[in-house]
């Protein structure tokens, strides 16, 4: 049985929806585990979402719109980019509209109003958060444009529902280039998604936040849609990292079983990867802010040594 | 036909002329002279735009002879596709601006006469047109030292405060050392046209067709890159540009930053892709390496700013290297003869010319209702406008997030079409670009997030949060005629963002002119919703869906959850508990930039002091704490100071010749005479 693009573009928004919270709950479950503490179990954050958004929201007394308006961006921007990563099937009627560096811009223009969202209170800790947040993203951003690049090379193409087709035709000889590639990019997400060693995102300890600093001011369904919209964050970069590195497994035609077993496929990668996310994250201590150039720098320098050898060797 | 478009733009031409001579009539009435002439002025920059416009969509060129000029020598001007965007981009803002200045300049009603603003804002606006016309060297440079010499006038305008008089100074020194190295440049590639025999090489007709040898045609190019970089303010040329763009009006520092930079862009374009025509790669090369140090320095030297206008005549330096880049690349690709590529970069570079028109003017607008409104330009004093000044909040947040780069605004399209052309240089034959180039594009992506840094610091440090400032002024919104003209140059921000396919289509004549390929075709390959620049396999964006689809989802977003009634309470901040918060205790510029200033200080002289004021009581809790902190420009000492103490030292001696007796200045004579009959 064949299903439209246009429905496989309303499942995957149904996964990304669905799945984001699971897996954050599973991520939360195994390093709970792994420090020897018990689980809040896997559906926490959904309960946690549910409680959000039928409480009241208490806004700050000189809250502007920007403070109100940004929730519904950053949700919208998750969506969005949900509808342009392949995460079920290449097969996308919009998967066009976005190229790799646009959907990095994505969340940059998310970024953007979260920041200001965290100027507009007036307190110091959103100001704080805004100012670490945007540096941060100005030091990761040239080594996610130097990854790209080296992606970028093997197909001549920057689209993502390409870059897997590329990697899909065959052509699976292992390449130097993409596995420099990859490090550099895992070491960008574990930066853009905040988590440790660049940022704790269960801390609530004033000089160390950095996310968590600027959105200390939402409150329900404002905190529930900013939560969501992180969690889907997380899940968007796991799967544009399997769509541009592992797609194998992922459905390239509109079938209706290649589709189920493209979800099962998806549902093992994420399972694994998120074992060595808690493995990276146990076993780390968060960095101080200076050294993050050093984490950042060595990024862009794994990118660039991909690149070289692409030129050099392939 | 009865009229083309060079009448149309030789009219206004005329009409804003006519409007700087005859402007005085009215200065007793200067209410009634602010309407009139800058309506006529909006009327005057939409002619020029709507001749540019139609020149650029019908590919046409035309000339016209005039009948006066020197002796013998007739000026030329000539209407072609490059001079035709030019033009566009110039009327466009210049209406977006004269608009704006009906409701700005009655700021000034009460306070000083403001003819001479009048007269000289003409002036300028017509310099610029005839700069893009000007089809021989003579006109060019007549009309290139107009609009310098009208501008050091509105630089001048408040002369009064001595850093007016200091920046308008140091302004004209500056131009005018790039003009001498253009009129060299002209004079070397006149020159050659001709053979250095007469004089009927000043027509550009006649360097076009010429094929200059390579010694010439090097030495020409780096003096007109010189010439044009100082007014482009292209590093290390750019000191003079943050001094002179924040104390002129803001109508003109709109101007200057908007379109002003632009006629230098023009020039460089016009210098090597029309009348050199064959160069070897290492121009392209300089132009890409000099356009990526502005870029980045520019960005991190605007994000040290305190100063609202200084902030964005740093982001002027950023942006006109971002331009640079886009026009190198297209360099180094022309001499390599790949001209789709070259068309990708240079349509990159000038797509670029037109949005930062568009958002600097529009920032520039915006600063300036706010110093309108406040008095104040420094920022660490403001805060809190967004509640008192919602439509310039607005507006100002549509510039900021267009020129940060971020979809679906214009700034986006414009880099994202300039990292395509890097994604493309694999293509080079040459191994050295090959590896090299790439890293460019890596700093292209660092001055894109630095800016969105920077923009995140200028609009919440002035518009979010409390108002920092000791005194509370009575702050009051922008009149209508100021938004109307900001509310124009935001449209135009999203239009250019959202609909790129349709306009990337009409300015194809221009790079069929300048590098004889173009990129229409394979852009719109998807129509007119998508931009496919090389072909739609390799990359593709559609702004417009991006815009709606994240429209939609808010909207239907906010909907759902206001189905059923939740409640908002308004209550004080929580700010985890703490609550003797005052609006000292925000975060400001300085406080912002602090990381960013720690990562990268080694790039400026920092001088940073903390003194504590000493407590008999206890040492560890010191009574006050006085912080200093003072950041400069590298290259004024490295480059400038030299300069400046050296011609000092000469004056200073030369000064020895002037006894101020009559009978040494005869003596002086009488050897001059003597010396020229020896050796004449």
């Amino acid at each position: 049985m064949k299903l439209y693009p246009f429905v496989i573009e309303i499942l995957q928004i149904l996964v990304l929806l669905a799945i984001a919270p699971v897996f954050a709950g599973w991520v939360k479950m195994l390093k709970c585990w792994s420090q020897g503490r018990s689980s809040p179990g896997l559906f926490q954050p959904y309960r946690d979402i549910r409680k959000l958004f039928s409480k009241d929201v208490v806004l700050a007394e000189n809250a502007s719109w920007i403070f109100r308006f940004t929730p519904y961006l950053v949700f919208g921007v998750a969506l969005l980019a949900g509808c342009i990563i392949p995460i079920l099937s290449t097969d996308l009627p919009l998967a066009a509209t976005a190229d790799v560096i646009v959907l990095v811009s994505l969340f940059a223009i998310a970024r953007f109003f979260t920041a200001l969202a965290g100027m507009d209170i007036g307190t110091a800790f959103g100001g704080m958060g805004s100012s670490r947040e945007m540096t941060i993203a100005s030091l990761a951003e040239p080594a996610m444009l130097m990854a790209i690049f080296t992606m970028s090379l093997a197909g001549g193409t920057t689209s993502l529902s390409q870059m897997t087709q590329v990697i899909l035709s065959g052509q699976s000889v292992f390449r130097p280039s993409m596995a420099f590639a990859f490090l550099a990019f895992l070491l960008v997400a574990i930066a853009e998604t905040g988590r440790i060693p660049v940022d704790n995102p269960a801390t609530h300890l004033e000089l160390t936040m950095i996310h968590e600093a600027m959105i200390l001011e939402y409150s329900g369904r404002y905190l529930a849609l900013v939560e969501w919209a992180g969690m889907m964050k997380l899940f968007l970069f796991f799967t544009l990292g399997i769509a541009a590195f592992f797609p194998w497994g992922i459905a390239a035609s509109g079938d209706l079983y290649a589709v189920f077993s493209a979800f099962f496929f998806m549902g093992l990668k994420l399972g694994i990867e998120a074992v060595f996310l808690v493995l990276i994250e146990t076993g780390l201590a968060k960095m101080r802010l200076f050294r993050l150039t050093e984490f950042l720098g060595s990024a862009f320098l794994l990118a660039t040594l991909g690149m070289l050898s692409y030129f050099i060797l392939e | 036909m009865i009229f083309t478009p060079i009448d149309i733009a030789s009219s206004a031409v005329l009409l804003f002329l006519f409007l700087a001579m005859f402007t005085f009539l009215l200065s007793r009435r200067q209410r009634l002279m602010i309407d009139i002439c800058f309506s006529l002025a909006a009327a005057a920059s939409l002619l020029g735009f709507i001749a540019g416009a139609w020149t650029v969509a019908g590919g046409v060129t035309e000339k016209i002879v005039l009948l006066f000029g020197l002796p013998d020598l007739p000026f030329h001007l000539r209407l072609d596709p490059l001079s035709g965007f030019f033009l566009t981009v110039i009327g466009l803002l210049s209406f977006f601006v004269s608009v704006y200045s009906i409701g700005y300049v009655r700021g000034f009603l009460g306070k000083r006469s403001v003819t001479s603003l009048v007269v000289f804002y003409c002036l300028f606006i017509a310099g610029m047109f005839m700069v893009v016309m000007a089809d021989d060297a003579l006109i060019f440079l007549i009309s290139w030292e107009i609009m310098a010499a009208a501008s050091y006038f509105l630089v001048l305008f408040e002369h009064e405060r001595i850093e007016n008089r200091r920046a308008a100074f140091l302004y004209m020194v500056v131009a005018h050392v790039g003009a001498i190295a253009i009129l060299l440049s002209f004079g070397i590639l006149a020159g050659l046209a001709t053979g250095f025999k007469d004089f009927s090489g000043y027509t550009f007709d006649a360097m076009r067709a010429t094929q200059f040898p390579v010694g010439g045609a090097t030495a020409a190019f780096l003096l007109a890159f010189f010439g044009f970089a100082a007014k482009a303010g292209i590093v290390p040329l750019h000191v003079w540009l943050p001094e002179a763009h924040p104390v002129a009006p803001s109508n003109v520092s709109a101007l200057m930053s908007g379109v002003m930079l632009k006629t230098a862009i023009y020039g460089i374009i016009r210098v090597t892709f029309d009348l050199i025509k064959v160069f070897p790669w290492w121009w392209g090369a300089l132009a890409l390496a000099l356009g990526l140090i502005s870029a980045v320095m520019g960005v991190l030297y605007a994000l040290m700013q305190h100063d609202l206008k200084r902030l964005l005549a740093y982001h002027s330096v950023e942006n006109i290297g971002i331009i640079l880049i886009g026009i190198g690349l297209a360099m180094i690709f022309t001499s390599f003869k790949l001209p789709l590529l070259a068309a990708l970069a240079l349509i990159a570079g000038l797509y670029h010319t037109m949005n930062h028109a568009m958002f600097k003017g529009l920032l520039f607008m915006g600063a300036g209702a706010v110093l309108h409104a406040t008095n104040e330009r420094n920022m660490e004093e403001m805060g809190g406008l967004i509640h008192r000044m919602p439509w310039t909040a607005a507006l100002f947040l549509v510039g900021c997030v267009s020129i940060s780069a971020l979809p679906p605004f214009n700034g986006f399209v414009s880099e994202w079409l300039t990292f395509q052309a890097f994604l493309l240089s694999p293509g080079l034959p040459n191994p050295l670009l090959k590896l090299l180039i790439p890293l460019g594009a890596a700093l292209l992506a660092l001055t894109g997030a630095l800016a969105a840094a920077c923009f995140v610091k200028a609009f919440g440090v002035t518009f979010l949060g409390h108002w920092r400032g000791h005194h509370n002024p009575s702050v009051h919104e922008a009149n209508w005629p100021m938004r109307f003209g900001m509310i124009m140059a935001a449209l135009t921000c999203l239009l250019l963002g959202i609909l790129p396919a349709m306009f990337i289509g009409w300015m194809d004549t221009l790079s069929a002119q300048l590098v004889g390929s173009k990129i229409g075709a394979s852009s719109g390959a998807y129509g007119w919703m998508w931009l496919t620049p090389v072909a739609p396999e390799r990359a593709s964006y559609s702004g417009m869906i991006v815009f709606w689809g994240i429209m939609a989802v808010v909207v239907s977003t906010f909907l759902l959850l206001h189905v059923r009634p939740g409640k908002i309470h308004r209550a004080p901040v929580w700010d985890c508990g703490f609550e003797k918060i005052n609006p000292r205790m925000q975060y400001n510029a300085t406080s912002f930039a602090m990381p960013i200033r720690r990562i990268f200080g080694f790039l400026f002289s920092i001088r940073e002091r903390v003194r504590a004021g000493s407590n008999p009581g206890h040492a560890a809790f010191p009574v006050r704490l006085n912080y200093s902190l003072r950041i400069r420009d590298r290259f004024w000492g490295w480059l400038y100071q030299p300069i400046v103490v050296s011609s000092f030292w000469i004056a200073r001696h030369l000064g020895r010749l002037q006894q101020g007796r009559i009978q040494v200045y005869l003596i002086y004579s009488f050897i001059t005479i003597i010396v020229l009959l020896v050796f004449l």
